[in-house]
């Protein structure tokens, strides 16, 4: 098998060679995306219950069609809607869910840990996505292939990952994920968002975003989390832009073919600049586009989907 | 599980004699080669409808459009696969609609594969007819499933394994019988 747990909480648990095994499937699904029926049967009469109990867009629709593209039954529900309003705790409603015979949860929660809590209450896989500002690893794991479509191997390659490190868990799970395939990574932000201590993750830290980019095969550009600094980190948005946006004066010091990358929603004119983000190095569609494949790939594999045991004559 | 030889049922001149007579019963049945395609299933499907157009090519004398199928996404059996991972993809460097596809695979047995190769194919549109050629067909059949064009029909148990080897994966052509190995 090329998942060992029955459960994708973070790209710190999963080896690189689980890593390379996700993205050969999803490289394979990207490209029923191309056909005229644009779904496969697999998953017929498995049911998947996405859980978001944090607002989200892209991730929430990009795994629903993930879901749809896979034939799966589907459930979803958010925190507005459920009994959550009236008080239920998390590990009652999981478990409600479960008694209902689910073969998989999709978790979103603003509390860090909490795709692991259910994970081990619960007999059906969970794939975490998003769990405060600890882990993303369908982001993660997006983001790495898109690096690799354009960058191959990535041992050796330069990623500088820009922005509030802190609260981010694409970061994160960024990290985890570029230094098991060999990547080096560097983090640069404001002090104020990017802690010093985060160099025990096995990255560099620069606080000057020319030097950051300089020699940068990626820039993976955060978004600035404007509705988590009540307490301002920085004194504003037109002076983050000015020292830390990615504007067209930063793109033309880089390497010729490295390019931009960033997870939505962007904050135009705040973290990178209007013209960087329709213009002709960025890859941010194919970050999409590749969130769903590599979503199927995870339900596909979670689900006992194997490669292997392929088309052959006889089975 | 281990895998014992018994005997060879095909040698490499055999399965190309095969080959050439299901080259030549395809075109006479299709009266040419006009709207003809050939899909070989992942994975030694693919090698073998290589071998076929070649010889199609032969006798007509222009090259038939060919194609790769991957049923992996359309198996009935999800949660009993096996651990051996083997990545291939589909190939559809064609529009299927309106065309006459030759189906191509190494051995029919159950027929499950097959089933999956025919939803796989409808999804990529609607063909105006497609045709089965086997190179050998073992029967035990658990669908309504028959070829069309079959290089040998081989007479099995269903302990029994039938291996077909080609050049690209196994190093020879050849068709071999043998038997699961309690271990």
């Amino acid at each position: 098998m090329i998942l060992q747990s029955k459960d994708v909480l973070g790209l710190e648990d999963l080896s690189a060679e689980e890593i390379l095994g996700v993205l050969e499937i999803a490289s394979r699904f990207r490209a029923v995306f191309d056909r005229p029926v644009r779904s496969v049967p697999i998953m017929r009469g498995r049911t998947v219950v996405n859980f978001f109990h944090e607002p989200s867009t892209r991730t929430r629709i990009s795994f629903e069609l993930a879901e749809k593209r896979l034939s799966a039954d589907i459930v979803n529900f958010s925190t507005a809607t459920s009994s959550f309003s009236k008080g239920e705790t998390l590990r009652d409603t999981a478990e409600n869910l479960a008694a209902m015979k689910i073969d998989m949860l999709i978790i979103r929660h603003s509390s860090a840990g909490a795709a692991r809590y259910l994970a081990k209450v619960l007999k059906c896989s969970v794939i975490n996505a998003g769990d405060g500002a600890h882990e993303h690893p369908t982001q993660g794991l997006l983001d790495i292939m898109t690096m690799r479509q354009r960058l191959g191997d990535l041992r050796g390659k330069k990623v500088t990952i820009i922005g509030d490190i802190s609260h981010s868990r694409v970061a994160r799970s960024n990290i985890w994920g570029l230094n098991k395939l060999g990547a080096k990574v560097t983090l640069c932000g404001p002090p104020t968002m990017v802690p010093s201590g985060l160099a025990r993750l096995g990255v560099e830290i620069e606080y000057d975003l020319k030097k950051a980019v300089a020699d940068a095969d990626v820039l993976n550009v955060l978004r600035i989390q404007l509705e988590r600094h009540s307490s301002k980190a920085f004194p504003g948005n037109r002076e983050y832009h000015r020292m830390y946006g990615i504007t067209d004066e930063v793109v033309r010091t880089l390497k010729p073919k490295a390019f931009v990358m960033h997870p939505g929603p962007m904050n135009r004119d705040v973290e990178i600049s209007s013209t960087v983000a329709d213009g002709p190095r960025q890859v941010i569609l194919d970050q999409v586009a590749n969130g769903v494949a590599v979503r199927m790939a995870l339900i596909y594999l979670l689900s006992g989907g194997d490669p292997g045991a392929l088309s052959g004559g006889q089975e | 599980m281990k895998f014992a030889e018994k005997a060879v049922i095909m040698n490499a001149s055999e399965m190309n004699r095969a080959i050439k007579r299901m080259a030549h019963e395809i075109i006479e049945a299709n009266k040419g080669t006009e709207n003809l395609v050939l899909l070989g299933v992942q994975r030694r499907g693919v090698p073998l409808a290589r071998t076929l157009g070649e010889a199609i090519k032969a006798v007509e004398g222009h090259d038939v459009p060919q194609g790769a199928l991957d049923i992996t996404f359309y198996r009935d059996d999800l949660s009993t696969l096996g651990p051996t991972p083997k990545v291939s993809s589909t190939e559809m460097p064609f529009d299927v609609t309106g065309k006459i596809i030759i189906l191509v695979d190494d051995v029919l047995y159950t027929g499950r594969t097959v089933r999956a190769a025919l939803d796989v194919i409808m999804d990529w549109g609607r063909p105006e007819a497609i045709r089965l050629a086997v190179l050998v067909d073992r029967g035990h059949r658990e669908l309504p499933i028959r070829p069309d064009f079959v290089g040998k029909n081989v007479p099995t148990s269903q302990r029994e394994i039938i291996k077909v080897k080609v050049k690209e994966f196994d190093d020879k052509a050849e068709v071999v019988v043998g038997e699961v190995e309690a271990e």
